[in-house]
């Protein structure tokens, strides 16, 4: 076995409600202004569209944008985000052994199809008949292939040229978690030099809403913190797209490559959700790092959601815990499978300014450490998995 | 997070390259064919087509009208959530009882899933439609209204809910890991228990494909982008890879599982090793999104990168496992592939392509497919390309046509090439090297 090897985060690509780039979603927490989401829209479900973006400047080809849906384009855009940000963006040589591992959920459908159908279908005589007619004669190909959760990987190999190996990881926020966890794994043990990772999430989508809507997992009717939403609270989904480039430290020096952090830990776990269980889990992933972790110099950028229980249970460990406490979802919302990465590209940002951002919200706390050069970020499941990882200053 | 202890390092069987070794201790498969690996390798090695007409929803209108459902094991108005579960416990228990590890309900490792790929369907769309709107249109919104009592009748959504559930039922360790590489899926998720085990963060690791989503919208699909044959009459002669008359694939369903573990920790426990796994390797494709690169490159790096990764030459395979779909596409690429990799050689290679008898299961196709080549490596006998009468001049390859064949095996790939561009090879050998 080749010996472990340090991971180094050595790009990020974050596209949200806050715009483009990690400076536009730096300077918004910081200044702390309101965080902007859509409650009209979609009502009474609140969510976070993405800030207006021209696709042009990541995917010049129209033919291959008119391939994709939304979700896709997000993550396409912000994965060409991360590798400029590597400095490996139009580098055949080193896109040839890029892997990437996306996490990645799907759902997205023709609404307008849909409606349709289903009005259609209420009067049918055969409705199995009825449907086949419809779906032959209505169906896009080319959506298909849009709603797929491999071919947003699909679409990153085509427009960006990043041809090593290909995973896409599904399954809400423990895809996402996954996703980290392995790229580091693989980059210590030697298997990868350099990994994409990441996801995208499109929020603004009756069809998307649908699959949580189905848990009562939406916040709706008036907007308020992660944190302070209160027993029946939910979740505000965020749109966005969000990558990462992890590179051993040896191959990123050997190119003269920037860390922006180390990617020290990711830890993820299951349970089944017993009253308990959240806290359980979450302690034992802290106890974990904690030999890592040096008191004096670390934050905790939370990836809670809103939901109870989860939100609450967070809470509680992290208190326990004493660290200084952000969350950033209460600006981005809720990505799902991009959530991780996105908030693990916030706390990049988080480690280049030296100081948290404004607390947003009860469950925020804790004054901003002299020397910040840790970062825990967590990730709690609306319905299942837990995660954190650490990453820090390289020096 | 934890790394591997001292002892386990210590303890590890190594290959020439230094690793731990990957031995297959258990393997379990249900298909059209049926349930249980032994009736599946009788009727694939008889040459039985599970190919039939679709009896799950009405075809009218449609063009194509066959598949290889799995339907003895579920009933009609299960979903594809479901089936796929229900197909993938039946696998995974049949091989973690013949591998013999861990308690009932405590698998010593980690759950690596291919599960089928999954979104509300019309069924729930049309049982909440009725919910909103007894007697008039309903609207999304109107669905999203109604959503949370119909999850409390039918049960949530939820892309992680098949691994979720197995990991429950299984007693697998830690977050169990879905994934998906459309039809290399399967084959990806053996490779990641390959190198979770190679890493030394486990002794074993439950590997499993399972795709149960044939349904009236996902045939239609494929229909629409021209990718399923359309002789529907006799259906069991619809798959035919390599010939000259092939006209598309026919979508199947099934699942694979196989306990892969780390060979010293077998034999430390007495464990009958099935094989090896020897390599495993990927490679994208940035061509196009259904088709592969017109030179070849990807594929043919794909399987030169688990040649590479097994430490062995293209002379050492005896055998290649086709991803062969039995679309004109798939089938003259692959050729084009295998001749390049395996060059004047390729016309003394046995290859055959079980899809010509249980169609393509998707997502589980690539676990399938690595499971009949260890069967193919355990009994030296080589499952046949079936409906193979009239050969493609361009494609001059020993195809196994019709009958099965024994043969000294001692090594095999099996070729997994994914829409999206995302390919998989897997090595596998009867003996540990």
């Amino acid at each position: 076995m080749s010996e472990r090897r340090e991971v180094w985060i050595t790009g990020v690509g974050l596209l949200t409600c806050l715009g483009e780039g990690l400076a536009a979603a730096w300077d918004h927490l910081d200044r702390g202004d309101p965080p902007p989401y859509d409650d009209k829209s979609y009502a009474p479900y609140i969510v976070h569209p993405l800030a207006p973006v021209n696709f042009d400047k990541q995917i010049p080809k129209r033919s291959d944008q008119r391939q994709m849906e939304p979700w896709q384009l997000a993550g396409v855009y912000a994965a060409g985000l991360a590798l400029g940000d590597a400095g490996i963006a139009g580098k055949p040589e080193l896109l040839d052994r890029t892997d990437m591992i996306v996490a990645a959920g799907g759902g997205e459908r023709d609404v307008d199809v849909d409606t349709a159908i289903l009005a259609g279908l209420r009067n049918a005589p055969a409705p199995g008949v009825f449907l086949n007619e419809r779906l032959m004669s209505d169906l896009r190909p080319t959506l298909f292939l849009a709603q797929l959760p491999n071919l947003l990987a699909g679409n990153i190999s085509l427009v960006h040229g990043v041809v090593g190996s290909s995973r896409t990881f599904i399954g809400e926020e423990p895809a996402g978690v996954d996703a980290v966890r392995i790229a580091q794994a693989r980059i210590a043990a030697g298997e990868s030099e350099l990994t994409l990772v990441g996801g995208a999430y499109n929020a603004a989508r009756w069809d998307v809403l649908l699959i949580f809507a189905q848990d009562g997992m939406l916040l709706r009717d008036k907007f308020a913190p992660v944190w302070d939403r209160g027993p029946n609270g939910g979740t505000a989904y965020g749109s966005m797209g969000a990558f990462l480039v992890l590179e051993s430290d040896a191959h990123a020096q050997r190119r003269g490559a920037r860390p922006r952090a180390r990617l020290s830990a990711t830890g993820s776990d299951r349970n089944r959700r017993r009253p308990g269980d959240i806290e359980t889990t979450l302690r034992r992933q802290w106890d974990a790092i904690a030999a890592k972790v040096d008191r004096a110099r670390a934050g905790v950028i939370s990836g809670a959601t809103g939901l109870e229980p989860a939100t609450s249970a967070e809470r509680d460990v992290l208190r326990q815990i004493g660290l200084p406490v952000r969350n950033a979802g209460t600006y981005i919302g809720h990505g799902v499978e991009a959530q991780f990465t996105a908030n693990l590209a916030i706390a990049c940002a988080v480690l280049e300014h030296g100081k948290l951002f404004p607390p947003t919200g009860t469950g925020d706390g804790g004054d901003n450490p002299s020397e910040l050069s840790q970062i825990v970020v967590t990730s709690v499941g609306n319905w299942r998995g837990e995660g954190l990882a650490v990453i820090e200053r390289v020096d | 997070m934890a790394g591997p202890t001292v002892e386990a390092m210590a303890a590890a069987a190594r290959n020439k390259t230094g690793r731990p070794v990957v031995a297959v201790t258990g393997i379990g498969i249900v298909t059209s064919l049926g349930v249980g690996k032994s009736d599946n390798w009788a009727k694939l090695t008889g040459g039985v087509s599970g190919i039939r007409r679709i009896s799950r929803f009405p075809t009218d209108g449609l063009r194509t009208t066959i598949a290889g459902a799995v339907d003895e094991v579920y009933r009609d108005d299960t979903s594809p959530a479901q089936r796929s579960e229900r197909i993938a416990v039946l696998a995974g228990e049949e091989a973690i009882a013949e591998a013999g590890i861990g308690g009932k309900g405590r698998f010593p490792g980690p759950l690596c899933l291919a599960p089928a790929v999954l979104e509300v369907e019309w069924p729930e769309r049309i049982k909440m439609a009725a919910m909103a709107a007894a007697n008039g249109e309903a609207g999304y919104p109107d669905l999203l209204r109604v959503a949370s009592d119909f999850a409390k009748i039918h049960g949530p959504f939820k892309f992680g809910i098949i691994g979720e559930n197995l990991a429950d039922h299984f007693g697998t360790v830690g977050s169990p890991i879905s994934l998906n590489t459309a039809c290399a899926s399967g084959a990806s998720a053996i490779q990641l228990g390959m190198e979770a085990i190679r890493r030394g963060e486990c002794d074993a690791a439950l590997a499993i494909g399972a795709d149960g989503s044939l349904t009236a919208e996902s045939l239609i699909r494929f229909s629409l982008l021209s990718a399923l044959s359309t002789q529907n009459d006799p259906p069991q002669q619809a798959s035919k890879p390599f010939s000259k008359n092939r006209d598309g694939f026919v979508l199947g369903e099934g699942a694979a599982a196989v306990v892969l573990e780390e060979l010293n920790h077998a034999r430390a426990r007495g464990a009958r090793v099935l094989g090896i796994l020897e390599g495993h390797g990927e490679k994208s494709d940035s061509f196009h999104r259904t088709r592969s690169s017109p030179d070849g490159k990807p594929i043919i790096a794909c399987m030169r990168n688990a040649l590479a990764d097994a430490g062995v030459s293209p002379e050492d395979v005896d055998y290649i496992n086709a991803h062969g779909t039995s679309t004109p596409e798939n089938d003259k690429m692959e050729y084009l592939g295998v001749a390049a990799v395996f060059g004047e050689r390729i016309r003394d290679i046995p290859i055959s392509s079980n899809k010509s008898m249980i169609g393509h299961a998707l997502t589980a196709a690539g676990a399938i497919e690595a499971a009949f080549t260890l069967l193919t490596l355990a009994h030296q006998r080589i499952p046949p390309t079936i409906n193979y009468s009239v050969p493609d001049p361009a494609i001059p390859l020993d195809v196994v046509p019709n009958v099965a064949r024994d043969a000294r095996v001692r090594r095999a790939i099996s070729n997994s090439f994914g829409f999206g561009g995302q390919n998989v090879c897997l090595v596998m050998a009867r003996e540990p090297a």
